[in-house]
């Protein structure tokens, strides 16, 4: 066999064999992360309220009320805007946060205090923090954009009877409080059924799973129930996400600083 | 609230005797029913709001004869607020009227309607009629560039509670920012303690024989207008105001019963504001400047400065250092400020837990004289829909000749009780 009719035989058989092994974990886990958002696209926007119930190690609850909105922002490079207005405890009543979410830069998010008729700009710094004394941190509750994190495809596992993709992910935004988390993600619908996460020392912080979801204009899927459990403090928070309404027509003006001085 | 109070004397056990009335008052509070209030009353809209005791305790017995042993030991405030909105919210009406009663302090106790007003929202405009609110500014120990509505003066020494100011507000939102333009009707004067009232210098103001620059007194209408936009990582906005000063100059004179008081002069003024907010990664930089003409001399003044949080400092609680430096350019014709040349530095702690536990500290030392004022206000929820603030004012170091020097011994703890509904 000569030389060249050796090499084009190698060329041959990498030809082959590349497409077996073309696809890494990390590509993996990246199509996976691609798929569920290509299948999230196109909502433009929503609305839906959530009720938090948060309890300590002794049992003892408290709630939280609060309604949230969001509008998709079509720029691949953007992150969508959300507003969030809170409704219990009576204390802050009114109080209304603005944020437009970055790919990997920080957010800018605005606050508007009703007492003073005041709106802040806020660092948005905080995103390892809590979220009204809850076990979500600020970053649970960001849009989730593919550039975020990375990724990488750890096995396949049912979870209950549902198939997942097991996938990590690695966030690539500053100030996370997570070295990294685990997802499971179903493949019928792409879904998140639940996710670990794991803090800065890379220790097992948090757990959630999101179950009771129901799909909305025949494709979006939205889950009506996130339990969060705190490992380290046995503390859990519980949001219950209802009266979802997707394409009411919100638009930027929606969404500004203007707007967050006559929020309600 | 012009009704006198009758004079009362306080025996040893006063103190004993409001708190068990404190209790007494939290207890009925606390059995009310928890369902929505507007419904019971079968009002549609949403009634919100909250009712609140206060209680002050001054460190020093008083230094003017008349002022009543223990001013402000108890004190009541009402505030409610009844919304309704239609069209979406693109049409709205708001009304909240305000309460606070006060045994000791006959000025003190007042009422006053906050907010009173109809809303309506275009494409990318809003108007808004009637008795309104407005807040401008970024900087957090004075409020330097905020005009609109007159100081609730009585209420805090803070100067964030206001009187609700009577107006017409059309906001344009463009892509160059917001345009606001206001056309203000009917002067609210601002409020002073009264002569059984603490906190105050040896002579009391008279609010009720205002002077006013302006032939037409309060109803002279006032005008402004405010651009405010956001450029990246900064907020800027520029205001400019014209019409009766919403802070007068205090002169010593007689009043019409012939008695030496402090009255208060109201000027025509022009004044122009600037507020500019860097908001970085964990730093904000804050600047508020005024030029204002027509009352004594062109008066400048600025107050620059930052805040650095150091988010999850110790697990879940954030702590930030915060200083700010007021400047005032004034000659002695102007108004009294106690800004002059002052640095304020302290600390925000936020806890972040269920109870949303807050403390804010510090001190306002005169760089020139070397009076200084701490104060410490620290607030945390209670169980449901009650929150417990207390807050602290020392003041220390004022030389004698200075028109502050009173409040050397003006030092006093508050306690608030807030049942929110």
């Amino acid at each position: 066999m000569s030389v060249s009719k050796r090499l084009s035989l190698g060329i041959l058989f990498l030809a082959i064999a590349l497409p077996a092994v073309a696809e890494t974990p990390q590509e993996k886990g990246h199509a996976i992360a691609i798929e569920a958002d290509s299948r999230d696209t196109g909502f433009k926007d929503w609305k839906g309220t959530l009720r938090m119930v948060l309890m300590n190690r002794h049992g003892e609850t408290s709630e939280r009320e609060l309604r949230m909105r969001s509008l998709e922002v079509p720029a691949e490079d953007e992150g969508d805007k959300t507003l969030i207005v809170f409704d219990n405890p009576r204390d802050v009543k009114g109080t209304a946060l603005l944020t437009f979410t970055h790919i990997l830069e920080p957010d800018d998010q605005w606050l508007y205090l009703p007492a003073l008729k005041r709106v802040k700009r806020i660092s948005s710094n905080n995103k390892s923090g809590p979220f009204m004394g809850s076990e979500f941190a600020f970053e649970d509750f960001s849009a989730q954009e593919v550039d975020k994190y990375k990724y990488e495809w750890l096995r396949d596992e049912k979870l209950g009877d549902i198939d997942c993709f097991v996938n990590t992910r690695y966030p690539q935004y500053g100030n996370s409080g997570y070295t990294r988390q685990i997802t499971w993600v179903d493949k019928e619908h792409y879904r998140v059924h639940k996710i670990e996460f794991y803090d800065r020392k890379d220790a097992l912080l948090k757990t959630m799973v999101l179950t009771k979801y129901r799909q909305y204009l025949d494709r979006y899927w939205r889950t009506h129930d996130m339990f969060m459990e705190n490992h380290q403090t046995g503390k859990t928070t519980r949001l219950v996400w209802g009266d979802y309404e997707f394409q009411s027509g919100l638009s930027e003006k929606d969404f500004s600083k203007a707007t967050l001085q006559r929020m309600r | 609230m012009r009704k006198t109070f009758p004079k009362r004397r306080y025996s040893a056990c006063a103190s004993a005797i409001a708190w068990s009335f404190y209790v007494f008052l939290a207890s009925v509070l606390g059995s009310a029913p928890r369902a929505d209030a507007a419904d019971s009353l079968d009002l549609p809209g949403e009634l919100t709001g909250f009712v609140a005791l206060d209680s002050r305790v001054f460190f020093n017995s008083r230094q003017f004869p008349q002022q009543a042993h223990h001013s402000g030991l108890l004190s009541l405030v009402a505030a409610p607020e009844w919304y309704l909105e239609w069209n979406g919210g693109d049409d709205a009406v708001l009304f909240s009227p305000f309460y606070r009663g006060d045994l000791q302090d006959p000025e003190r106790a007042h009422w006053d309607i906050r907010e009173a007003n109809y809303l309506h929202v275009g494409s990318s405009w809003e108007l808004r009629a009637g008795i309104a609110k407005v807040f401008w500014g970024v900087a957090e120990t004075q409020h330097l560039v905020d005009i609109i509505n007159q100081t609730d003066a009585v209420e805090d020494t803070d100067g964030e509670d206001k009187l609700g100011q009577p107006m017409l507000h059309l906001k344009l939102v463009r892509d160059a920012g917001v345009f606001e333009f206001f056309s203000l009707p009917g002067f609210r004067e601002r409020t002073f303690p009264g002569r059984h009232g603490r906190l105050r210098g040896p002579l009391v103001v008279a609010v009720d024989d205002p002077v006013f620059e302006s032939s037409k007194g309060q109803r002279h209408i006032d005008w402004a207008a405010r651009w405010s936009h956001t450029l990246g990582s900064w907020d800027v906005a520029l205001s400019h105001f014209y019409g009766t000063s919403r802070e007068p100059r205090l002169v010593s004179g007689l009043d019409r019963k012939a008695r030496l008081r402090l009255i208060p002069f109201y000027d025509i003024i022009n004044q122009t504001g600037v507020e500019v907010q860097y908001t970085g990664d964990s730093l904000l930089l804050k600047l508020e400047a005024i030029g204002r003409e027509g009352q004594a001399q062109y008066r400048a003044a600025f107050v620059v400065g930052f805040e650095y949080t150091f988010f999850q400092f110790w697990k879940a609680a954030d702590i930030g250092i915060l200083s700010e430096y007021h400047f005032t350019d004034a000659d002695h014709s102007a108004p009294l400020s106690s800004f002059e040349h002052d640095l304020f530095t302290g600390a925000r702690l936020a806890l972040n837990d269920v109870e949303d536990t807050q403390v804010l500290g510090g001190a306002i030392i005169d760089t020139v004289d070397g009076s200084l004022s701490w104060s410490l206000e620290a607030s945390r929820r209670l169980s449901g829909n009650w929150k417990v603030e207390v807050d602290l004012r020392l003041f220390g170091n004022i030389p004698s000749r200075s028109p502050f020097a009173s409040f050397n011994s003006e030092d006093f703890v508050q306690l608030r009780l807030t049942r929110f509904f």
